[in-house]
């Protein structure tokens, strides 16, 4: 049998991919076959490292080597240079910003060195299309161990562990399982909740790329201790990949028998099938989802009844997350102590988010809960993008608010970010800076919510409809100090009187805003200014007459020719006729013509 | 595909896949085992530290010793070709000089098994690597 004696990893996650991943990996391989050296490197394809932004990204074991941004044309040289002679290619290491040294291997990135991957254990790690890999890193070993444990014993570890719902509610998930498993029915389902709507969120896309067996496996633990024998995967089709992988292991898994009947002798039987989404945020939300699975309208109903009860074709149906499920093998092997001992005091263990916006390093980390915003941003992110000034964070996408500089060192968990007028969500985080204007990012939610409103009820049909109107209006410089208490009012009334999930927290980025930024509103309002510039029709472009020499250039680059001045004298603009397209501060050489 | 038919046969598969699987956990855990690296640049494999490598590679894992061992370009002793630095966890690197088979053997059995210094050693005036 060969024994390798180097591997390199390669992602394949869907950012990755995107940047030609697939031709590197069939490059690395005939580089090493024309080298002889296939016996002695093997070249593995994973799920997501993480670091997307700076993707393709390859890693070279056992030095932990991490080459960033690889082109197809790069093989050449790795395979010559640091396969045969032990030199590292310093052009395609990660330099660190901050430093602006190169970084020689993963263990010196900051970007890993606070990071605990429980979820995402597998993910860059094992090829994810290779059941074999999953079985050697102990994989389908928890399901084993529960088949040797009572249901409730099953049910008891997960309560101890104290793991909460990842899809944003935040619900214990041993009671959650409990609730289902003391509802008999003569058939009960299992649904993993792979809907992923937030903008800007991946983390369930990443975790079903780089480890589909780790959900399959839970489950079936879950399965087993409610007693279903049918799991659905409900899935957005915009996910090919991740549809993909799963297929993949499904079939494996079904070959090996670890689904199917009597698995691994236990006489307990579990399938998995899949279920596309078209991609509506609400279907995410569990009774429209369920709905969604049963060739209805993806909207939804009153709870309760609660899928515990009655759900999937009226009968008693656990929904979980996708990250949730992840944890779950990981805790049973390693125990509910293990697990509890990672967190804070009512959010147990890690979570992944996705980080974005104006950050270094943007992509897909899991922290401790209880890291805090700080610790996210200026060590893992890697700081605000070109040195600018860090403004507000959102959390918790549509649904939740922004945190600001005075929450940066709040340990993040569920109850933490509630109480800061936030919420944990489903893990997506942008990061804004000096340049963003809060009224601008709070009317761009609205603008997702009322798109994404199903229109089943009033409140959440036409009330986010009005307060995008008002946000708008604001932002044309239009808005009145009156608007500003609409609003509060206004997104009251949503939230106490809309049905489902989406219409409750709605406007919870618009009194986050009011809240933390109410200057930035008044700004608008009254002396209808943007302070940070991005709202267009509130900027005005002005000529400096002391800087001014009169070169002419200016107007005669205005496409609406607003310019006026006689060469060699200070030139004025037309503020009024003004389309604000900034050609001609673009071309002036004197830095005469500024934004106010 | 075999079926896997009870959690012990489970078991046994994944004690089967485990060594595939070795290089990789092990490099994720590097500072917690012997590291062991090998000089590979043109001076290091003319004088045979391909060989050395493999050697440390396959004796390791025979001797039950947790290693990760790479290889790194030049460091810098020609002279005494091939060269390996060898860092046991806690403490300080060593550089030791003119390997071959047999005194990787002596390595491996004297320093890395019980702490004994061999000869050969180069002085190194860094602490680590990094
Ligand atoms: C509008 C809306 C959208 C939701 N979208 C998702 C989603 O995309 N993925 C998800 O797992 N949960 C989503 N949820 C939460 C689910 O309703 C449900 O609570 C979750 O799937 C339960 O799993 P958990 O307990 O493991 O978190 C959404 C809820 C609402 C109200
Ligand atoms: S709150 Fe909005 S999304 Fe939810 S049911 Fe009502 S209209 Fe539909
Ligand atoms: S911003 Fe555009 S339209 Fe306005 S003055 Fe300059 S060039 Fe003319
Ligand atoms: S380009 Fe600048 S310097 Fe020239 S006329 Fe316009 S504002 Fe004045
Ligand atoms: S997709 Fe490659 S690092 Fe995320
Ligand atoms: S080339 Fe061998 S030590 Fe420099």
């Amino acid at each position: 049998m060969e024994k390798y004696k180097m591997h390199i990893l390669i992602c394949g996650g869907t950012g990755c991919r995107a940047s030609a991943s697939e031709l590197i990996q069939s490059n690395l391989e005939n580089a090493l076959k024309a080298k002889g050296l296939e016996d002695e490197v093997q070249v593995v394809t994973t799920g997501c490292f993480g670091f997307c932004e700076k993707g393709p990204i390859v890693k070279i074991l056992p030095d932990n080597t991490f080459y960033v941004e690889v082109k197809p044309e790069d093989v050449d040289e790795i395979i010559e240079e640091h396969i045969i002679k032990g030199r590292q290619v310093m052009r395609l290491l990660y330099t660190d910003p901050d430093k602006k040294e190169t970084v020689s291997d993963s263990k010196h990135m900051d970007f890993y060195k606070k990071q605990i991957r429980i979820a995402l254990r597998n993910c860059g790690f094992i090829n994810p299309e290779n059941i074999d890999e999953y079985i050697a890193r102990d994989g389908y070993s928890a399901l084993g161990k529960c088949f040797e444990m009572t249901q409730q014993a099953v049910i008891d570890i997960v309560k101890a562990s104290g793991l909460r719902g990842r899809g944003g509610g935040g619900f214990p998930t041993g009671l959650k399982w409990e609730f289902a498993s003391k509802n008999d029915a003569d058939q009960k389902y299992v649904v993993c909740n792979a809907d992923e709507g937030d903008p800007g969120a991946f983390m369930d896309r990443s975790i079903l790329e780089g480890d589909p067996h780790s959900v399959l496996e839970a489950m079936a633990i879950c399965a087993y201790t409610m007693g279903a024998d049918i799991g659905v995967i409900y899935i957005r089709a915009e996910y090919p990949l991740a549809i993909e992988r799963l297929k993949v292991a499904i079939k494996q898994a079904r070959e090996y028998g670890l689904l199917g009947k009597d698995i691994l002798g236990s006489g307990f039987n579990f399938d998995v099938e899949m279920r596309y989404g078209a991609g509506a945020f609400v279907c995410g939300e569990e009774t429209a989802l369920i709905h969604s699975m049963e060739g209805l309208r993806g909207e939804p109903t009153v709870k309760p009844p609660f899928p515990a009860e009655s759900g999937y074709n009226g009968k008693p149906t656990n929904v979980n997350n996708v990250e949730t499920f992840a944890n779950i093998p990981v805790i049973i092997n390693k125990g509910a102590e293990w697990f509890s001992s990672i967190g804070t005091e009512k959010s147990k263990g890690t979570k992944v988010f996705a980080l974005a916006g104006k950050i270094n390093n943007v992509g897909l980390i899991e922290v401790p809960m209880g890291t805090t915003l700080r610790e996210v941003i200026y060590e893992i992110g890697g700081g605000i993008k070109d040195g600018k000034k860090f403004k507000a964070v959102q959390t918790g996408g549509p649904s939740g608010g922004c945190l600001t500089e005075k929450h940066l060192d709040t340990p993040i968990d569920f109850d933490n970010l509630l109480a800061a007028g936030s919420m944990m969500g489903s893990g997506g985080m942008i990061v804004m800076d000096e340049d963003n204007c809060m009224v601008s990012m709070a009317k761009f939610y609205l603008e997702f919510t009322v798109e994404e409103s199903c229109g089943k009820c009033t409140p959440c049909r036409v009330g986010n409809k009005r307060l995008h109107e008002m946000l708008d209006k604001i932002t044309e410089g239009k808005g009145t100090l009156q608007d500003l208490d609409l609003l509060r009012n206004l997104s009251g009334v949503i939230k106490d009187t809309s049905l489902c999930g989406l219409g409750q927290t709605s406007p919870n980025p618009v009194l986050s805003t009011l809240d933390n930024f109410y200057d930035e509103y008044l700004a608008h309002v009254v002396d209808h200014k943007c302070p940070s510039g991005q709202c267009k029709a509130l900027m005005q472009y002005i000529i400096d007459p002391e800087l001014c020499v009169g070169c002419t250039l200016c107007a005669r680059n205005c496409p609406v020719d607003c310019i006026a001045g006689e060469r060699k004298e200070a030139h004025i603009i037309d503020v009024e006729k003004c389309i604000k397209c900034g050609a001609c501060m673009d071309k002036c050489k004197f830095n005469a013509i500024s934004i106010q | 595909m075999a079926k896997v038919k009870s959690l012990a046969d489970l078991k046994k598969m994944k004690d089967n896949l485990q060594s595939k699987m070795d290089l990789r956990e092990k490099s994720d855990a590097p500072n917690s085992m012997v590291q062991v690296k090998v000089g590979m640049a043109t001076c290091g494999i003319a004088s045979g530290a391909k060989e050395v490598m493999n050697f440390f590679i396959e004796e390791s894992a025979k001797r039950g010793i947790s290693a990760v061992v790479t290889q790194t370009g030049c460091m810098g002793y020609c002279y005494a070709e091939p060269t390996i630095e060898v860092i046991i966890p806690g403490k300080d690197p060593i550089v030791f000089g003119d390997v071959d088979v047999k005194r990787a053997d002596e390595i491996i059995e004297k320093y890395i098994k019980n702490g004994e210094l061999v000869d050969g050693i180069i002085p190194v005036n860094y602490n680590t690597i990094d």
